[in-house]
């Protein structure tokens, strides 16, 4: 098939859903790669490293629009691009079908099959194609860079000769994907970081990170392994307890950097007016959600002001794009994942396979159908949160009771091993005569040798360990040397093979030992 | 040289053959211990051949020179990846020698009866006669007899009774040693197929076999002839052979430590039989040792000796938990990246690595990485390989130096801190499900925690399951990537990305 991705035509989008390296692993897949001229110039790659990347770069968009046979974007297509989509063509790109009602019927009637890449379903199996997550990282990471290039002090607490700083206090909101990319660039840069989150189960997540999670203390708490691992909206009560801990913290941040969506709503207000007032002249804040609306109150969209107050807030809708390299890069990898599973055989051929949860799940439009919205997967996203009982924390007393316990067992096990042992020896010694008695005496201590010894043993000896206890029961040699003087020939001959098979293993056994013993080096 | 000569002599080579043992607590003072072996050796065998009542020296010399001249030549040429088939040959060696002394005693038993009967003489009158009056009785035949004859004509009736116990003991070890050690090496050595095989009617032919041996044994001590103790060696060898063959390749590290006991066994059983105490303690110590290992290789698989003496795995409760998610495949480009990135480093080896004989390749890439200022260390766990610390014999072979090596204990709470763990041809041995499913057949056996690491690459043949059949979750998880082939090649491949 021939894939072609061409130049991103929205205003300012320097993205670009095809790189030379993405390319190689396209053609791997069997597939003929084509690339609009200038496609990946904002995104800082060249035609030339296309064409090295064995691209075929096209002069315009109409040419590639109509070479390709799969055409791969990164923004939903606008009004021209979807007059360009034909019969038996393949658009893969954001889509956003839900809210694009219009742009779907028009690539229905086109006979056209769109695959969403923000409709790929949560599943582990799908996580390497999931373009979200992988823009919303970029967008979490930026936002802290961008935070600091409008904040006035340092991230990271010093002291120095000209006196101390203290560390800036970070308060991410919404620990989803761009949150905890976030948090790990603040915590990175030294800042102290607060994390919020309704889902109090990503509280574990929050703290790996090394951000202290903000706890509500509220019963009856959100379990997000119903919605696929979103967020849902919370209750009224819910969210006065959250907007009251955010004014009491309002006053100590420095920088607050929100990502709470919630999918298929608007973004929830939980950055008010007065928390903004009560904020420090110089603070920062970065609102991921502005392209739904904010979830600060005074947020204006794709753009930065500063309040009355001194407080930065930034709306930036394009944070990926900002990062187009990086970005392109990360998309585009996701696409060829996609392509992975759409061409299983290897051998350039799409399989559009409607069975298969993701490529089902992505998929809008198919064979003049609109197959959207798709329908639950068969495997849930994530396995239900298990309500843990948290073990109790044993007293000391109880600690101690129970050490005494477990002594006091070993001094049973032990006193009954001993006192069956000292009976087992008595009821030989009733029968045996002087002579064995003597004799089981010595194997009976020899045992007891081996056991206290072998017990030292070094594990990673235990093989030398075998060789040279193989060697030394090569002992038997003397019971053949007591033997073999023997008047019976048959006698004769038996021990003469017994001290022939036993001398290969003393011989063998030690010379074998010495040689592994030698290779034992330190650094 | 006189027999207080002989016995204190015996005493030196025992206490050498303990310091020998104890001496193995560590590297170091191991290189001494090996020696202190070999000179316990040398002085009871000396001892013995220039000691009363030993003749034929000439045959002695030769079988000596054979023997000792074959055992060099093995020992020079045997490769490290081929030690567990070699400590099983060795085994087997033990138990035909004890089978072969067991029924050279009934043989001499025989004869001294004989001529004890021809020459007209009780053994009760003959024990109650002092040295001299020995030496002439019955026309000085007594003074002919080997060290060994002389012992046996004293008895007396109890004590002959025990003898037989202690042949019967000694011929029964020994041949199951002898069968099972040939079946053993022959599935180590890959010349008999590795699975599990039992013959119709499983355990009950050999409970069966045991009944008729334990039969053939009181018969014998009635009075039956030698031909019972050779219906024995015969029947007992079939046992060995066929509970061995029941058990599967990778429980061999039991199945050879349980050999090693046996031998000790066998020898300490035929040290009775001589009324010999150096036999005798060396047998112990063989034997207690082998007792060990096994129990710590058990111990180690969470799995009880007999469980693993039956052969197969048993006792699963429910289904396995599903597995979800996919094994996703990387090449070496992806490794040589993560790996250029790490800071600490561990690998995992396994029997796979011994069998693509990818130790050398693996001790480079340690090289490497070490140059370049990495912490790069190894985790054994107890059963990794077909022998009890295989895998550390194999690293010492390739120079990995001992003091990265670290057993399972040692290492698995780092790897939380570890940025890159690859796993080297193991499987069971690093399966979480051993802690999540309490289904699993190795639900509680301790295993090296890698999927706490940061990236897990796993090198493996393909996608199939290891030996015990089982799922393994951590192929599936998030941050394990599989890199597929043959572990030596993949190596290869990789060490032309890595400086």
């Amino acid at each position: 098939m021939r894939i072609g991705a061409p130049r991103e035509i929205h205003d300012g989008e320097a993205r670009v859903a095809m790189t030379p390296a993405s390319a190689k692993d396209l053609q791997k897949l069997g597939h003929d790669c084509l690339i609009e001229a200038g496609a990946g110039v904002a995104a800082g790659f060249t035609d030339a490293a296309y064409e090295a990347a064995g691209v075929t770069v096209l002069p315009d968009a109409e040419a590639l629009w109509r070479e390709a046979e799969i055409v791969t974007k990164v923004r939903p297509p606008m009004d021209e691009e979807m007059a360009r989509l034909r019969e038996g063509q393949t658009l893969i790109s954001f889509f956003y079908p839900a809210q694009n009602a219009e742009a779907l019927g028009r690539a229905k009637d086109a006979g056209a099959t769109v695959i969403a890449m923000d409709m790929v379903p949560r599943i582990s199996r799908a996580q390497k194609m999931d373009a979200l997550s992988s823009m919303a990282n970029i967008a979490g990471y930026r936002a802290v860079i961008e935070a600091g290039s409008n904040f006035g002090r340092f991230f990271t607490g010093q002291v120095t000769a000209a006196g101390k700083v203290p560390p800036a206090r970070v308060l991410v909101i919404g620990a989803g994907v761009a949150g905890l990319a976030a948090i790990g660039t603040a915590t990175s840069l030294g800042a102290v970081t607060l994390a919020f989150d309704v889902r109090p189960e990503v509280a574990e997540q929050i703290e790996s990170m090394g951000a202290e999670f903000v706890y509500l203390d509220f019963e009856d708490s959100q379990d997000s392994s119903a919605t696929g691992g979103y967020a849902a909206p919370s209750s009224p009560e819910f969210r006065e307890k959250q907007l009251a801990k955010f004014r009491e913290l309002a006053p100590q941040i420095d920088i607050v950097i929100s990502t709470a969506l919630i999918p298929g709503r608007d973004a929830p207000v939980l950055w008010t007016k007065d928390m903004v007032e009560a904020m420090k002249p110089g603070s920062v804040i970065v609102d991921l959600a502005a392209e739904r609306g904010g979830n600060c109150e005074l947020t204006v969209p794709e753009e930065k002001f500063v309040t009355d107050n001194g407080v930065t807030i930034i709306g930036y809708t394009d944070f990926p794009s900002r990062m187009a390299a990086q970005a392109s890069t990360l998309y585009a990898t996701n696409i060829r994942h996609m392509m992975t599973d759409l061409t299983p055989a290897k051998d350039g051929v799409v399989n559009h396979n409607m069975e298969d949860d993701v490529i089902r799940g992505a998929t809008a439009t198919h064979g003049r159908e609109i197959t959207f919205p798709p329908p639950k997967p068969k495997t849930a996203a994530i396995a239900a949160a298990p309500k843990k009982e948290k073990a109790r924390e044993l007293t000391i007393e109880e600690k101690r009771a129970g050490e005494v316990a477990a002594f006091k067992k070993q001094t049973k096990d032990q006193i009954g091993l001993l006192a069956g042992g000292a009976l087992v020896m008595l009821l030989i010694g009733a029968v045996a005569p002087e002579s064995f008695m003597s004799h089981f005496i010595v194997f009976a201590l020899a045992c007891f040798v081996g056991f206290q010894v072998i017990w030292g043993v070094a594990h990673s000896l235990h093989t030398p360990l075998m060789a040279v206890t193989n060697a030394i029961s090569g002992i038997v040699i003397l019971g053949a040397l007591l033997q073999i003087g023997s008047g019976n020939w048959l006698v004769v001959f038996l021990s003469f093979i017994a001290v022939l098979i036993a001398s290969i293993n003393i011989v063998g056994g030690f010379l074998v030992t010495r040689r592994m013993l030698a290779m034992f080096r330190k650094s | 040289m006189s027999i207080g000569i002989v016995s204190a002599a015996y005493i030196v080579a025992a206490i050498l053959f303990i310091l020998s043992l104890g001496g193995l607590s560590n590297q170091e003072s191991a290189k001494r211990a090996v020696w202190y072996g070999i000179a316990g050796m040398a002085v009871a065998v000396f001892v013995t051949v220039f000691g009363p009542g030993v003749h034929n020296l000439f045959l002695i010399l030769i079988a000596i020179a054979a023997g000792g001249f074959a055992g060099w030549m093995v020992a020079g040429r045997v490769q490290m990846t081929e030690m567990p088939q070699l400590v099983a040959a060795l085994h087997s060696f033990v138990g035909l020698a004890a089978v072969f002394i067991g029924l050279n005693a009934d043989i001499m038993l025989h004869d001294i009866n004989t001529l004890l009967a021809v020459n007209g003489l009780e053994r009760e009158a003959l024990a109650l006669l002092d040295p001299t009056e020995l030496l002439e009785a019955g026309g000085g035949f007594f003074g002919e007899l080997t060290g060994f004859g002389k012992k046996l004509a004293l008895k007396d009736a109890t004590e002959i009774g025990i003898l037989k116990v202690e042949v019967f003991l000694g011929i029964f070890i020994g041949a199951v040693t002898f069968t099972g050690s040939v079946v053993a090496f022959g599935k180590l050595a890959g010349r008999v197929d590795g699975k599990p095989k039992k013959l119709p009617g499983g355990h009950m032919l050999n409970a069966a076999s045991l009944a008729l041996c334990l039969a053939l044994g009181l018969l014998y001590l009635t009075g039956a002839g030698i031909w019972t103790m050779v219906l024995v060696t015969l029947i007992a060898g079939f046992i060995g052979w066929h509970l061995i063959m029941g058990i599967g390749g990778a429980d061999m590290p039991v199945v050879v430590s349980m050999l090693n006991s046996y031998s000790g066994w066998a020898a300490a059983a035929i040290g009775f039989t001589l009324g010999n105490d150096l036999l005798i303690v060396t047998g112990a110590l063989v034997g207690s040792s082998g007792a060990i290992l096994s129990y710590i290789m058990c111990k180690a698989m969470n799995r009880k000796f007999v469980s693993v003496i039956l052969g197969g795995f048993g006792g699963t409760t429910g289904p396995a938990m599903e597995v979800e998610g996919e094994q996703i495949a990387i090449d070496a480009d992806g490794v040589a990246q993560a790996l250029d990135d790490a800071d600490s480093v561990v690998i995992i080896p396994g029997y796979g690595m011994a069998v693509a004989q990818a130790q050398q390749s693996v001790s480079e890439l340690t090289r490497r990485l070490r140059a370049q200022g990495k912490t790069v260390r190894f985790a054994i766990h107890p059963v990794a390989g077909r022998l009890p610390g295989h895998m550390n014999v194999l690293l010492a072979e390739a120079r990995v130096p001992y003091d990265i090596v670290m057993e399972m204990d040692e290492i698995n709470d780092d790897f939380p801190e570890t940025d890159v763990a690859i796993v080297i041809g193991s499987n069971d041995i690093v399966n979480p499900a051993a802690q999540d499913d309490p289904n699993s057949p190795i639900a509680g056996m301790p295993v090296l925690e890698v999927w706490k690491a940061k990236q897990v690459f796993v090198s493996k043949r393909g996608q199939g399951t290891g030996y015990s059949g089982i799922e393994n979750p951590l192929f599936f998880k998030d941050n394990t990537r599989m890199f597929y082939g043959d572990a030596k090649k993949s190596l290869d491949e990789l060490l032309t990305k890595i400086a």
